[in-house]
């Protein structure tokens, strides 16, 4: 036990090195300096304050989208419609905010009934992919994948169609909202928004207290590991996927309403940044794990914030972070192949 | 091309599937191997072919010793094997298939195949299109597809696993003359089967394969009951039925009809009554399974009548056949049954299916060290069920079991485990029927469907008998039975007493 569990640390520390190391060969290749560039994200990380609440303020959505993301794993499900149900929940919010805006109701339950709505549009897009699967016999990466290109689109006709701004129609988005829609934040530069960061807190622990101790956590995670077993043991397997739907849905629509709501006070057309792809990476990288889900969100999230001054300062592409990222995820899931080989089962034949 | 096989030896795990085989098989002779299942007649075949390496022996061709690496390899000695289950065809024209696999140009002349194609279905009177396509044809099609691709390909040893089973009687004939012509023509053919009358019909030598070993062989003219000794005999240790007189119905099958990937099952009627035990026996894949499957909602028949007690349940759900009492377990214990990555504690959870939001550990905990106490589990209920061996893990599937049930479904309940597990099993689900539940199990150990049944059915390619009481049959009428022999006594009897 203690062997394996040494010799896991060990695997895990290499896939960081291997990580690193192919990150700076693609900056060397790029002719940048390498050194530069990683203290230059690590500044444009933690250097100020300002970058530091910044980190904050990606980590939120984050945080929501992967807490929806470990229902789904858990359920065995790759939902990787995550995108669109995201982009789903800032359409619907900023359609009960336009509908709300003029109507004179106190300004804070109008905001409560954008994010609700928010949510209930990610719950649904979600659904739409169960259904999908389900009924349909679709597998949820392909519906998925159709869906997120279906909700970009929905959200490009109302940005350039029925909501653009008046005179002319733009990549900017629609018209921002009144600052009094907008969710309080902790000074008036910043976008960060307490109350969203405690949410995000509140989802992925409370993700965490439902995958872990409750009923309904344990039947998914059956479900997960074998639904025909599953079904004989007297659990309902398609309801409890389509459960898991909708509550990932759920996740992701409140990050799309926090986008909305609190960061660009509009709707704009890459609305769920990636977020949700980024989420997938980090629920794997935290072993769908949600205690350890948080911490590597952050470091995400610090590495997302961090590189947006890379083009600046040593005119490379933002997109290093991503890189590095991707290249993380990947020599993760490798280095845990390689600890099965070394365990001598999943061989493959 | 002779065929020697020397000393062959093959373990999976701690099963030996070939426990040293030798053979001699000559050329230009029709070869069967007769064996019930997992005899390890397969794995020899698929040693033959290239599937599998052996762990030691020798394969002797012609003379001289080879081995055999790979299919490709073995194609290239001559060696064509059509398999039991045929791969997964892959939604090709017919005439692409037929061309795959064969070596040489990148650009296959497709004119000159489809016309060798013609020529060689011609020869066997094979009625196929090279146009249409491979996913429309039957079972009985494919086969003759592939044997001519074997052909093609120059096999001169053809080796077929169970190629009876799923195609209809007129392509069994068909089947059989193409095979006579081809060994009169010098080819080799070595037939696998579990089905008597086929091997009795076809085969110029028989050599009788029994746990992995060769017991015997025979040639014309065959005494079917020296074979079916061979097959199954075993030391038998009757311990005497004590069964309750049965009470009231509690599953009544009336004009069940079924239908499966290769088969179909007509018109099926008993009912098991609380307090007794019924047999399922045969080959595997003759069609117990989805029988046990429609009692336990898991199947829908597509005519007839299922009742449980007084209720028709036909077309219900397992779900609401468990709601009724039921219970359904699988043979596949990690595949169907247990699920692999939780733990004991977590399945008496799942399946106690207790109220609430949280999961009361603490209680879990005690339920779970309770049952694992009372059915003799060796494990803890931390530990996950997939550490546990198939004999504890069957106990685990029991130890699932609901407090009060009418209705027990098992598929091979005691496959694999040794005799104390299998005692142990055997006492525990008598407990249940003295308390009233009714019990339907499959099993190919015919000892056991014998020992423990009080009635049995058996089943023959989709055919199944009236429920014959277990008394008045021995080993040798079941293994008949199972084997195709002995039905039209069956039959007439059956209308004797109609
Ligand atoms: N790939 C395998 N892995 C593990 N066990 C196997 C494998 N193939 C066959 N066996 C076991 O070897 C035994 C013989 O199987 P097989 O040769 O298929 O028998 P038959 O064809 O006579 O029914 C059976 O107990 C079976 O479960
Ligand atoms: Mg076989």
């Amino acid at each position: 036990m203690a062997k394996t569990r040494s010799s896991n640390a060990l695997l895990q520390g290499a896939a960081i090195v291997l990580a690193v190391l192919l990150t700076t060969l693609v900056l060397l290749a790029a002719k940048a300096p390498p050194f530069a560039a990683y203290a230059n994200i690590v500044l444009g990380a933690v250097g100020s304050w300002d970058v530091a609440a910044n980190v904050l303020v990606s980590w939120v959505p984050l945080l929501l989208v992967t807490a929806g993301l470990l229902i789904t794993f858990t359920a065995g499900l790759w939902n990787i419609g995550i995108e669109g149900q995201i982009t789903l929940g800032a359409i619907f919010t900023t359609w009960m905010l336009r509908g709300l805006q003029a109507s004179g109701l106190d300004p804070s339950l109008i905001i409560s009934m954008s994010i609700l709505a928010g949510m209930a549009g990610g719950a649904l897009w979600a659904l739409l992919a169960g259904a999908l699967k389900t009924f349909g016999g679709v597998n949820e990466i392909f519906g998925g994948l159709g869906l997120n290109f279906v909700a970009s689109a929905l959200n490009l006709w109302l940005i350039f169609g029925p909501w653009k701004r008046p005179g002319v129609a733009s990549m900017s988005g629609t018209v921002p909202f009144a600052p009094s829609l907008w969710l309080p934040t902790l000074t008036e530069q910043s976008r960060l928004s307490p109350s969203a960061l405690v949410i995000a807190l509140l989802a992925i622990v409370l993700v965490y207290l439902l995958l872990k101790g409750t009923y309904f956590g344990l039947r998914l995670k059956a479900v997960g590991k074998n639904p025909n077993s599953a079904y004989l043991l007297g659990v309902p397997t398609w309801q409890h996927m389509m459960i898991s739907f909708a509550l990932c849905g759920i996740f992701a629509g409140l990050a799309g309403a926090v986008q909305v709501t609190s960061v660009y006070h509009r709707l704009i057309p890459s609305i769920s940044s990636g977020y949700g792809y980024l989420g997938l990476m980090v629920a794997m990288l935290a072993g769908f794990n949600a205690a350890v889900a948080a911490p590597v969100a952050l470091f995400f999230a610090a590495l997302n914030v961090g590189s947006i001054q890379l083009p600046i300062v040593l005119r490379q592409d933002s997109s290093l972070a991503g890189v590095l990222q991707g290249t993380l995820v990947l020599f993760v899931l490798l280095m845990q192949g390689v600890r099965e080989r070394l365990a001598g089962k999943g061989l493959p034949q | 091309m002779q065929i020697e096989l020397r000393d062959i030896r093959k373990t999976f795990g701690s099963v030996r599937a070939n426990a040293g085989i030798s053979l001699l098989i000559p050329p230009a002779s029709i070869q069967g191997i007769l064996g019930e299942n997992g005899a390890g007649k397969s794995t020899l075949m698929k040693i033959l072919s290239g599937f599998i390496l052996p762990d030691s022996g020798d394969i002797i061709m012609d003379g001289s010793r080879v081995v055999i690496h790979s299919p490709a390899d073995a194609i290239r000695r001559g060696v064509g094997m059509l398999h039991q289950d045929p791969l997964d065809f892959p939604p090709l024209k017919i005439l692409d298939d037929f061309i795959l696999g064969r070596r040489g140009a990148v650009f296959p002349d497709r004119r000159k195949a489809a016309r060798e194609f013609r020529q060689l279905a011609a020869q066997f009177d094979f009625d196929l299109d090279s146009e249409a396509y491979v996913d429309t044809l039957t079972v009985g099609e494919r086969q003759q597809l592939e044997i001519l691709r074997l052909l093609w390909f120059g096999a001169g040893v053809l080796i077929l696993d169970e190629p009876t089973t799923g195609i209809s009687q007129p392509q069994k004939e068909k089947l059989f003359a193409t095979l006579r012509k081809l060994a009169d023509q010098g080819m080799t053919i070595i037939f696998v089967s579990h089905k008597l009358e086929d091997v009795e019909l076809l085969c110029s030598r028989v050599a009788v394969f029994r746990q992995g070993e060769l017991v015997g062989s025979a040639e014309p003219p065959y005494e079917t009951k020296s074979l079916v000794r061979m097959m199954f005999s075993r030391d038998l240790a009757f311990t005497g039925r004590t069964s309750v007189p049965p009470g009231g119905p509690i599953l009544s099958l009336r004009g069940v009809s079924l239908e499966a990937l290769r088969l179909q099952i007509r018109d099926v009627s008993f009912e098991a009554r609380a307090g007794e035990v019924i047999g399922l026996a045969g080959m595997e894949g003759s069609g117990q399974s989805v029988l046990l499957s429609a009692c336990a909602g898991l199947a829908q028949p597509v005519s007839g009548r299922v009742r449980l007690g007084e209720n028709d349940v036909t077309g219900l759900s397992y779900h609401a056949f468990m709601k009724r009492g039921v219970a359904y377990l699988p043979a596949a214990r990690l595949e169907q049954g247990l699920v692999a990555g939780l733990s004991l504690a977590d399945h008496f959870i799942l399946s106690e299916g207790v109220g609430g939001i949280f999961i009361d550990r603490g209680r879990a905990q005690d339920l779970a060290s309770d049952r694992i106490r009372t059915y003799n589990i060796k494990g803890a209920p931390s530990h996950q069920v997939e550490s546990l061996s198939g004999g504890n893990q069957q106990r685990m599937l029991l130890a699932l079991l609901k407090e009060s049930l009418s209705l027990i479904l098992l598929e091979h309940p005691t496959r694999g485990l040794d005799i104390e597990s299998t005692l142990y099993i055997w006492s525990k689900l008598r407990e249940r029927c003295a308390q009233g539940a009714a019990i339907v199990f499959i099993s190919a150990d015919l000892d056991e469907v014998l020992q423990y049944s009080d009635r049995v059915l058996v089943f023959f390619s989709g055919r199944v008998s009236p429920p014959l009481p277990a008394e008045g049959l021995s080993v040798e009428k079941l293994g008949g039975l199972i084997g195709g022999k002995g039905w039209d006594v069956l039959a007439s009897a059956a209308v004797a007493h109609g």
